[in-house]
């Protein structure tokens, strides 16, 4: 035990070994979640079209997403002629390094403490105060991605999957920073930490913001380019969309950026509606003090349920709801979510500048 | 003037505008289909057995005595497909007085319409249950006489059927 308390404080003394150790982890982690939540998608999507789902590689067909990444790594990378080849290479790296890259910033668990009781947050990127706003921004150069794929293509339905996409990410993008205002003004912060300890022990921000859930959500729904938002790729319009021209490991590069952009969309998510890792009564019950491993350990399972919660409810809603029209689509983002989030600020506003005045708040 | 009133849409109540209770009656929908039976059969292990009104791949009867066939010719010159080849030839010691010396189906022609089977006046050429027909080549595909004689009891259920309802 003793041992194994000086190797962690060698790890976590040591800046950059800490930084590789963690990097290292939540790569790993975040990647093979990604190809295995695509063997979860097949498999949930066929029970709830009464079917079985992949059961041929390994038991339970658990094995299928390592099929399906050696059958992309041997398949023949086609370039078209009149493509672009730098920015046809580009894209799908562009794609999954932002989705990747938006991890960093994420809190999976608090933090632990050496034998001196000095703190070492678990996340990538710790306490950046800015955390939120490296997420909206990096958010926002994933469109480039899927335009440039769709541009570089030269390809008529590349290049309409492509933008549409470009459309759709930047109206959302407004519901989204919007709902996320609300947030801001009652914890007070935009590192995730603070917002995670702003709902400590059960006062997760989605009792006190419902429709600023369910706004944040839709618009992660449409920036993830999930259904009922998958527009870029509607098969019967646009053939593949912005990836028709793709194949081999670039194609899989999109797909798996695709998935990791869902989950780092649930652990966003769960960080600021769902208490992050906040697990309410864990410390009581289990008798764990701040700052060990344990409590770590224990938060990181908290968040990881919270975050597979989400996963699933993607899911699910993509085998339930019908693709929106394109029309449809702008009128909800326009006309509908961007006044319910404006007015979901207002009263938000109203309700703490009053609870302030009675000096229920601070 | 093509003004629509009164759609669907325009009658819709205000919790059906409202979208989301419609959208979690749906999630229930789909999150209780999850827990149902499956209708998947395990294909390659779990076989279906056709009734006898199906139409598989198209055989020749064979009775104790040999074939039925007489070598008319009728399903090839009805076949849509131009898939079939009949070469008559002479019997020396059986009644029938002709046989077919040669019948070719080619496989990759056929479309299984049964036309041969219902212009057959022996009922010599009937549709059989097989439904995994798999070859590698183009001549593999031409079936002859060696791969569609069939034992005539193999073949009972259908030739009940088509007693029945033809």
């Amino acid at each position: 035990m003793d041992a194994l308390q000086s190797l962690l404080d060698t790890i976590i003394h040591s800046v950059t070994l800490f930084a590789l150790v963690k990097g290292f982890i939540i790569l790993n982690l975040v990647l093979t979640i990604a190809a295995f939540l695509v063997y979860a998608e097949r498999k949930i999507s066929a029970w709830m079209q009464y079917r079985v789902g992949p059961n041929r590689v390994g038991p339970f067909g658990l094995l299928q997403p390592l099929a399906d990444v050696i059958k992309l790594y041997t398949k023949e990378d086609i370039i078209p002629t009149n493509a672009d080849r730098f920015y046809h290479a580009l894209a799908p790296l562009i794609s999954i390094a932002i989705a990747l890259a938006l991890f960093c910033v994420i809190s999976p668990a608090g933090y632990i403490t050496d034998s001196h009781g000095e703190k070492f947050y678990i996340a990538l990127a710790p306490n950046v105060n800015v955390g939120i706003l490296i997420i909206l921004a990096l958010t926002s150069l994933a469109v480039y991605g899927v335009t440039l794929a769709g541009w570089s293509s030269n390809n008529k339905y590349s290049l309409m999957g492509g933008l549409r996409s470009s459309a759709q990410m930047i109206s959302y993008e407004l519901s989204m920073g919007l709902a996320l205002i609300a947030v801001l003004m009652i914890s007070g912060s935009l590192d995730m930490n603070s917002i995670i300890a702003s709902q400590a022990e059960g006062k997760w921000n989605i009792f006190f913001q419902p429709i600023g859930f369910i706004i944040f959500m839709v618009a992660s729904f449409a920036e993830t380019n999930r259904a009922p938002f998958d527009l870029p790729e509607a098969e019967p319009e646009l053939v593949g969309g912005y990836h028709t021209e793709y194949s081999g490991m670039k194609f899989g590069l999109f797909y798996l950026a695709e998935y990791a952009n869902i989950v780092t969309s649930s652990a966003v998510l769960t960080t600021l509606y769902l208490g992050g890792y906040d697990a309410p009564f864990a410390k009581q019950l289990l008798g764990i003090e701040d700052g060990s491993v344990l409590l770590a350990l224990v938060q990181f399972g908290t968040f990881a349920a919270k975050v597979g919660a989400l996963l699933f409810f993607f899911i699910w809603v993509r085998w339930t709801l019908p693709r929106f029209r394109y029309d449809q689509l702008m009128n909800l983002g326009w006309k509908v979510m961007l006044p319910v989030a404006l007015v979901n600020i207002l009263v938000t506003g109203g309700v703490m500048s009053v609870l302030q005045s009675f000096g229920i708040i601070k | 003037m093509n003004v629509t009133t009164n759609t669907r849409a325009q009658r819709m109540s205000f919790w059906e505008k409202l979208y989301l209770p419609e959208i979690v009656k749906g999630l229930g929908s789909t999150f209780l289909t999850m827990f149902q039976p499956d209708m998947t059969r395990q294909y390659p292990e779990v076989r279906w057995d056709p009734t006898g009104s199906y139409r598989g791949r198209p055989v020749l009867v064979e009775e104790e005595s040999g074939e039925r066939c007489v070598a008319c010719g009728l399903c090839s010159r009805v076949c849509p497909a131009l898939a079939i080849e009949v070469r008559a030839g002479e019997t020396v010691e059986r009644d029938k007085e002709r046989y077919p010396a040669l019948f070719e189906i080619n496989m990759l022609r056929c479309i299984y319409c049964g036309y041969c089977e219902e212009v057959c006046p022996e009922e010599a050429i009937v549709m059989s249950k097989d439904y995994d027909i798999v070859f590698h080549t183009q001549e593999e595909a031409i079936f002859g006489k060696d791969r569609l004689l069939t034992p005539v009891a193999k073949l009972q259920e259908r030739l009940e059927f088509l007693r029945m309802y033809r």
